[in-house]
């Protein structure tokens, strides 16, 4: 017994030695500046590694839940930050990141080498880094089977062809939930929107509450192969369906809906109290440099903002980009997003 | 009879510092986070502003947000204790072969990952899928049947370890007077379970009170509780005000609960005589008996292992075939990536923290049961289980503002992670310690006292024996929640280190095959390495039972 007893204390001991040994070990020596970023922030780890080299500046990732989550920390956290940089404000947030004062002004040399169009913030206090749109995914495979035409456009899901064959995500809980709502509010307008809804209700959408249920569970080329052909996720999920394939096949089995996209633009930032301002604006700088750019697309799926960087065999291959996606003002989105979201599951839920 | 009317032999030094170290961690990481998300939500500006309670009270959504949340726990903690009691004996009693390996089995599902599970239940229920013709999918009927597979052990753990030890004997001597089986259940062995059966009730309830994925992803759309308005409101309208109003409610409740509980766990203390796991087992011999094991047994499988057995089956189901693929590609994809991980790490994060987590638990817990155990503090004993009842993003915004300066900066740090994870596991530690604890027969200090053992002896020869097969059951449990912890860890900043659940999570979040197979390959390794570390707490147990 006494033995036994003793075993234990000895391995916990030993288990708690090595636990704090551990964190000492990898104490730093030179600048260390801290990334504040979502659960999808992803960089190759050759690529950071370079800008350590070229800058003598270490970067430790935090990553703090999903983008609204992340954001809502740093806003919590402005007077005592936890980190310099804040990488994953998108534009349905920007105002709302921009209106708490987390953020200042720094406008890096290469935003001329970024169109117009993603330059949201006037005041310079966010950077545009990447863009992906969210967009309605439809299996080729089973149109096919089922000798039915894609849907081309919105109106063309209220028809009874298309009846009980959409899911999509509620964008009380979901990111992209929110996006293709407000896709729709883009469409429709202020006052057009609701009655959409009531119409896509009546032809038995789906509502699930995230994208891991809607594209995993219920839809046709997910892992669960569902029942529904039709799902929002992303512009970017038929190269991802290939490049994550084994062995990859010849053409996606996912396509694109392009009357569906919403734009989604995604910011970085030197968060306002650093004491690291130099090396805070070295990263956003390096952050629109074309190494990293060149890196964003296999390794969060998104497209990179700066002008002529190369796309990776499996997007020019694979990827169908909206020429007109639709997009709403950031302060717009701010300004109403709330009593949207309500509005919304008064329609398609209550 | 009554405890509290003697004092174990601990000197009284030590007794208020196991008193004081429960408090002191409760206190710093617990009640000053939480108190001050609250206060910054209700009192922004040092005045209280009541109103968003106000709000609660009169608004019908949050009102049946509210009721719903109470209602589903209810229902779930009910249906719980009706499959986990039975269980419970079986386990506890029968000795049968493999009754070691199911035991540890049934412990599985406890720490699966929310979103596993989810695709599971998906995988049978949903459209299009085996048990798709049962329409429970999107129901409160799904929401509660995953309640009772993750809370299946919480019964069979706590209720069974008592269970297990209780003397067969008054039972025995109940049905020579001829009491029936059913009246020797109601009126000997109920009164003596009713402290661990209240215990496991009140842990569950506090579980699927504050139950987050299992909500969203089978409840449906529309389907809210307390929580997941808590979480919504918190990340992503950042209603402050409208998050601490429901906090408030959500602490009222459990406080009410945690009173009834401990007035019935309280109610009616006798002194148990404990006897050895292996004296109160007893062999399968009439077909009644063993028609009640299959039944079981049945039940087990069908609930706990058909889940499970559609995780496993996915994790080799690949496009070509079934194979290995997804566990290579685990090695694989994303590789030089940050977000990449090696599974070896991700399994050598998840232990360490664990190890870390359970060595905290084990020493406050422990330290609160000593202290329960010896008085009557009935108070302490909610404290611990407030935890549980409370949204895991409050305590983990919380963290963010407070533990923010020296000598207490935690943000970022290492240890952020494994205190989380030792407040949601310090309660169990208390609940599976104090009813050994207290069952203790004084006369048997009693009777080392008068033969001449001086306090310490007395603890260490009459204590310690059934103290050090409690702490090894205890932190069994410890151990298990931790490597399944995702929930409180998420909304902490935390270093990059990702646990196997961080680990699925983040394979879930991307398209491909790939991708998906991988979460289930690596939630086969995170049952795996559970299943094996409770097998092998449950085989140092064997070492201590002699010593009863």
């Amino acid at each position: 017994m006494r033995r036994l007893l003793f075993v234990v204390l000895l391995a916990t001991a030993s288990a708690t030695a090595g636990l704090v040994a551990a964190p000492a070990a990898s104490a730093a020596s030179s600048t260390t500046i801290t990334l504040v970023t979502h659960d999808s922030f992803a960089v190759s780890k050759p690529v950071l590694a370079a800008f350590t080299k070229q800058t003598g500046i270490t970067v430790k990732i935090l990553q703090a839940g999903d983008a609204g989550a992340a954001l809502n920390q740093v806003i919590l956290t402005k007077s005592n930050p936890i980190g310099d940089v804040f990488f994953g404000v998108d534009n349905t947030l920007l105002s709302r990141a921009l209106d708490q004062g987390v953020f200042t002004k720094y406008a890096p040399a290469a935003l001329s080498t970024v169109p117009n169009e993603y330059q949201l913030d006037p005041s310079h206090r966010l950077t545009p880094i990447d863009h992906g749109d969210v967009c309605i995914n439809y299996d080729k495979q089973w149109f096919a089977k089922e000798k039915l035409a894609v849907p081309k456009s919105l109106d063309d899901l209220t028809e009874p062809a298309y009846k009980g064959r959409l899911v999509v995500e509620n964008p009380a809980t979901s990111s992209p939930g929110l996006a293709f709502q407000l896709a729709t509010i883009a469409r429709y307008g202020e006052n057009g929107w609701r009655a959409y809804w009531s119409k896509l209700r009546a032809n038995d959408v789906k509502v699930d509450d995230g994208w891991e249920s809607a594209y995993d569970g219920d839809f046709s080329q997910g892992a669960n192969h569902g029942t529904f052909p039709l799902v929002v996720s992303y512009a970017s999920s038929p190269p991802a369906a290939v490049y994550y394939s084994k062995p990859q096949p010849k053409t996606s089995p996912i396509g694109t809906m392009l009357d569906s996209c919403f734009r989604q633009v995604e910011f970085a930032g030197v968060l306002k109290g650093t004491e690291h301002q130099a090396a805070a604006r070295k990263l956003v700088d390096f952050m629109l440099s074309e190494r990293f750019q060149a890196d964003v697309p296999l390794q969060m799926f998104v497209f990179p903002v700066r002008d002529g960087t190369p796309l990776p065999a499996v997007f020019t291959k694979f990827a169908q980009v909206a020429t007109k996606p639709l997009s709403l003002q950031p302060a717009d989105i701010s300004a109403h997003r709330d009593a949207w979201i309500e509005q919304w599951t008064d329609t398609v839920l209550r | 009879m009554i405890q509290g009317t003697t004092t174990p032999g601990l000197p009284r030094a030590a007794r208020v510092a196991t008193l004081l170290v429960p408090i002191a961690f409760l206190l710093v990481f617990f009640a000053y986070p939480v108190i001050a998300i609250v206060g910054r939500g209700l009192a922004p500006r040092w005045s209280l502003d009541l109103d968003p309670l106000g709000d609660v009270v009169t608004d019908a959504a949050l009102r049946h947000i509210a009721w719903f949340t109470v209602w589903q726990a209810t229902l779930s903690t009910l249906l719980t204790l009706a499959v986990g009691l039975p269980g419970a004996y079986v386990l506890a009693r029968c000795e049968f072969p493999g009754r070691r390996v199911v035991r540890a089995l049934v412990t599985v599902p406890f720490v699966l990952p929310t979103v596993v599970v989810g695709s599971a239940f998906v995988a049978l229920f949903g459209d299009g899928a085996p048990l798709a013709f049962l329409g429970i999918d999107q129901t409160v009927a799904a929401i509660l049947v995953a309640h009772v597979f993750f809370n299946y052990s919480v019964v069979v753990r706590t209720v069974g370890s008592l269970w297990s030890h209780l003397d067969p004997r008054p039972e025995e001597a109940a049905r020579m007077l001829g009491a029936g089986r059913f009246r020797t259940f109601r009126e000997v062995t109920l009164p003596a379970l009713r402290p661990a059966i209240a215990a496991a009730a009140a842990v569950v309830f506090l579980f699927t009170f504050t139950s987050f994925g299992v909500i969203l992803i089978l409840g449906g759309p529309g389907t809210a509780t307390l929580e997941t308005e808590i979480y919504r409101q918190t990340t992503q309208f950042l209603n402050l005000p409208l998050a601490a109003a429901l906090t408030v409610v959500q602490l009222v409740a459990i406080v009410l609960l945690l009173v009834l509980t401990s007035w019935i766990e309280g109610r009616q203390r006798v002194t148990l005589s404990l006897r050895a796991a292996n004296e109160t087992a007893r062999r399968v011999r009439t077909a009644g008996a063993r028609a009640f094991l299959a039944a079981n047994l049945t039940v087990m499988a069908l609930l706990l292992g058909v889940p499970i057995a559609v995780l496993v089956e996915r994790s080799f189901d690949t496009p070509s075939g079934f194979g290995l693929d997804f566990y290579r590609a685990l090695g694989e994809v994303h590789a030089g990536s940050t977000l990449f991980v090696e599974p070896v790490h991700a399994i050598a994060n998840s232990v360490r923290f664990a190890v870390a987590a359970t060595v905290i638990a084990v020493v406050v817990g422990g330290c609160a049961a000593f202290a329960l155990a010896s008085s009557r503090r009935r108070g302490l004993d909610a404290l611990v289980s407030l935890p549980l009842g409370v949204s895991a993003v409050t305590v983990g915004f919380g963290f963010l503002i407070t533990l923010d300066h020296p000598p207490v900066d935690l943000r970022g740090s290492w240890w952020l992670v494994p205190i989380a994870q030792a407040l949601v596991a310090v309660p169990f530690v208390v609940r599976v310690m104090t009813p050994v604890l207290r069952a203790i027969d004084p006369r048997l200090r009693d009777a080392a006292a008068t033969l001449g053992a001086s306090p310490a002896r007395v603890w260490r020869e009459v204590d310690l024996p059934i103290v050090a097969r409690a702490v090894l059951v205890a932190a069994g449990f410890a151990f298990a929640i931790s490597l399944g912890e995702f929930g409180a860890t998420v909304f902490i900043v935390r270093p990059d280190q990702p646990t196997l659940p961080v680990l699925v999570y983040r394979l879930l979040g991307q398209p491909g095959p790939l991708n998906f197979g991988g979460a289930m390959a690596a939630s086969v390794i995170l049952m795996a390495l559970t299943a094996v570390a409770i097998l092998g707490i449950e085989r140092f147990r064997v070492g201590t039972v002699g010593s009863f």
